[in-house]
């Protein structure tokens, strides 16, 4: 009609689109916010443990001697979890992508999808009810004949609620992340490599060795490492497995314990001092896991063609 | 050469030659069988040994005659092909057994009366003693902790949401893969890998600096959820929004249509379903994060519904502390038996989440006329 209404209207849309791309960069930019303000409190509510005199600090000895021996309980059992679940979701990946009838291939990612689904706790419950009980007289075994091994020194505990249980545990939880990670760039392997290997009459197996492997290696690669991130992180497992105790060596007595769990174990009755010292042991996990999931995100970027993320 | 000779061999082309027959895995499969069992009598039976010994054999037995027969090559063949399928029955081993373990165990919990409508108010060890002494009903239920997984769960959906799908509608839409746009996908996929105590933690540590110390309710918990919730929400939304067609846009903006309501009226629309099972997916993982409601929402015994004062329980933390300190420590059975009927309730609950994604991404998907 007039030209007033027109222009009214239109100012109401413009007024809408400001408002609406301004509240999307508002939302984005709150993410980069929350990451910053997890590393800034985390750091603010650490300061106390990182400056109190040791005697103060659990252990009497300082906030280095407290935390080193659970960082290294963190690692063994991540690299556990990792030795055993990494062959095994390759070759889970490999079965789906170029193994299982393609009818099928869809539904069998499904089941081990549904792994990833199960939550921790019940991971954790059914690590210390059905796999610690089932699972120590192979501890006896191993006690007796690979004793001589300091990993697999006896006594072997009698619960099997050792680190070794904990991360078979970690194993069947990465395990997911693994396999769909590595059958996502499987699949997407060029088929005409494929196809030419094939021709040139190689096995299906000497056709994966020759050109599905080596182009998906950068992939594996980051994937096994977002495992690892999952694994370093992951606490209730380790809190429910684990009858946690000092450092030791034997992965099949009870003793060495996790940062994560730790936290899990002590922050609910904590106060004062005792929460600055977990929140401190957070941020040091924080920064172990952001490390390692950004070398993993920067290998995958490197080599953007192959990767599933684009 | 000679084998032309012989009666026997030329039934079988010059093709064929050297190959093992059709029938030789299952032939080889019924010995293992018979093998393997025979094995297993003498040193005492039992069926999870019968199948590893089983498979075992089967894999020698089949390369060693593939390499007899075919040679090396197509016996590597055969072992990557035994190792690879192997590799896939062994991951399927743990999943059978959690179910198999979460039903036997739940199911006596999750009969018992009253364990879905009462709570833990007032339920002490004499009642489990006596439950377990003099074969009394176990009294106690989860109906607290249910109600605050609901809420908890519910209150960060609420937050994640619109966070994320702006945030995805942000890089998708308005982004143009700039700097701010790029990091932004970068501190997404750094932000999927934060570990979940950590996300707990850094909400602890927030209100205990902007509220006073101590202070856990299930709003902290929903916050620390937040945290783990929002970069899969983004995640799936952003590749839904790109996979709508561009055309759409352009259609729209042909007609003279302003960008917001483009996105709001055309593109949205199109991609909710997949946005729809995105979310239901990222509920069905945080809704089993025991970590971060451990360590902000505190433990609690009796109903609360508010969301914004006082300890809260949930479904996971209710079935860790049953577990790890039982009501009655003399007699743990009690709790253990409520334990395994709340991780049943919580597994029914993943499993109902993640089938209503799937139903929901294969009913409202956009017809796509092909």
């Amino acid at each position: 009609m007039t030209a007033t209404t027109l222009t009214s209207t239109q100012g109401a849309g413009r007024a809408g689109d400001k408002i609406f791309s301004g509240a999307a960069l508002a939302a984005g930019c709150l993410i980069l916010a929350v990451l910053f303000g997890v590393a800034l409190f985390l750091v603010v509510q650490a300061i106390p443990a990182l400056t109190a005199p040791s005697a103060e600090i659990q252990g009497g000895e300082g906030f280095f001697a407290y935390i080193w021996p659970i960082v290294i309980g963190t690692l063994i059992a991540a690299v556990i979890a990792l030795v055993i679940a990494t062959p095994i979701a390759i070759g889970v990946a490999l079965f789906i992508s170029h193994f299982a009838p393609r009818r099928l291939a869809a539904g069998l990612g499904y089941v081990v999808d549904l792994l990833a689904a199960i939550p921790s706790v019940i991971y954790g419950a059914w690590g210390a009810a059905f796999l610690a009980k089932e699972i120590s007289p192979a501890y006896n075994w191993l006690a007796a004949n690979m004793g001589w091994l300091p990993i697999f020194q006896g006594p072997a505990s009698a619960t099997g609620k050792t680190i070794l249980t904990a991360g078979i545990v970690l194993s069947v939880m990465v395990l997911p992340i693994i396999t769909s990670l590595s059958r996502e760039i499987f699949l997407q392997t060029p088929k005409l490599h494929e196809e030419a290997a094939l021709a040139l009459g190689a096995t299906r197996w000497e056709m994966i060795k020759m050109s599905v492997l080596p182009f998906a290696r950068p992939g594996i690669i980051s994937a096994v490492m977002l495992g690892l991130g999952r694994a370093l992180g992951e606490t209730m497992a380790v809190a429910l497995v684990l009858s946690s105790g000092a450092l030791t060596a034997s992965l099949i007595q009870s003793g060495n314990q996790t940062i994560a769990a730790e936290i899990a174990l002590n922050f609910p009755e904590a106060s004062g001092l005792k929460v600055s010292t977990l929140v401190a042991a957070g941020l040091v996990l924080f920064i172990i896991t952001l490390a390692v999931n950004m070398v993993a995100r920067w290998i995958i970027s490197r080599h953007k063609e192959f990767s599933g993320a684009n | 050469m000679t084998s032309t000779l012989t009666p026997v061999r030329s039934k079988r082309s010059a093709l064929t030659k050297g190959q093992l027959p059709k029938y030789a895995p299952y032939a080889v499969l019924a010995a293992a069988l018979v093998v393997g069992a025979a094995i297993l009598a003498l040193v005492g039976f039992n069926a999870f040994g019968w199948g590893l010994v089983s498979a075992l054999l089967f894999a020698i037995g089949l390369v060693s005659w593939s390499a007899a027969v075919e040679g090396s090559r197509k016996a590597k063949d055969k072992l990557a092909t035994c190792l690879v399928v192997g590799s896939f029955l062994i991951a399927l081993l743990p999943l059978i057994s959690v179910i198999w373990t979460v039903l036997v165990n739940g199911i006596p919990g999750l009969i018992a009366p009253g364990f879905l409508s009462t709570s833990m108010n007032g339920v002490t060890g004499v009642y489990d003693n006596r439950a377990a002494e003099e074969g009394a009903p176990v009294i106690g239920g989860i109906y607290h902790a249910l109600l605050g997984t609901i809420q908890i769960t519910l209150l960060a959906t609420v937050i994640s949401v619109p966070v994320g799908l702006l945030t995805a509608i942000y890089l998708v839409e308005y982004g143009n893969d700039g700097r701010l746009a790029r990091a932004i996908t970068f501190f997404v996929d750094v932000m999927t890998g934060i570990p979940s105590i950590v996300a707990g933690l850094f909400a602890a540590a927030f209100f205990f600096a902007v509220v006073g110390p101590g202070t856990k309710t299930g709003a902290v918990a929903a916050v620390a959820l937040s945290v783990l919730m929002i970069p899969v929400v983004v995640r799936s939304s952003e590749e839904m929004l790109k996979i709508v067609p561009n055309e759409l846009r352009e259609a729209a903006y042909a007609l003279g249509v302003r960008k917001w309501r483009t996105i709001v009226k055309v593109v949205i629309p199109t991609a909710i379903s997949g946005i729809a099972s995105g979310v239901t997916l990222a509920i069905a993982r945080v809704i089993g994060e025991t970590a971060p409601i451990l360590v902000t929402a505190g433990f609690a015994t009796s109903i609360n519904s508010n969301v914004f004062s006082g300890w809260m329980a949930s479904l996971p933390t209710f079935i860790y502390t049953q577990i790890l300190n039982p009501t009655s420590p003399a007699n743990p059975d009690p709790s253990s038996q409520r334990a395994w009927g709340a991780a049943l309730v919580l597994i029914i609950l993943v499993m109902l989440l993640n089938l209503g994604a799937r139903l929901i991404a294969r009913i409202f998907a956009p017809k796509t006329g092909r």
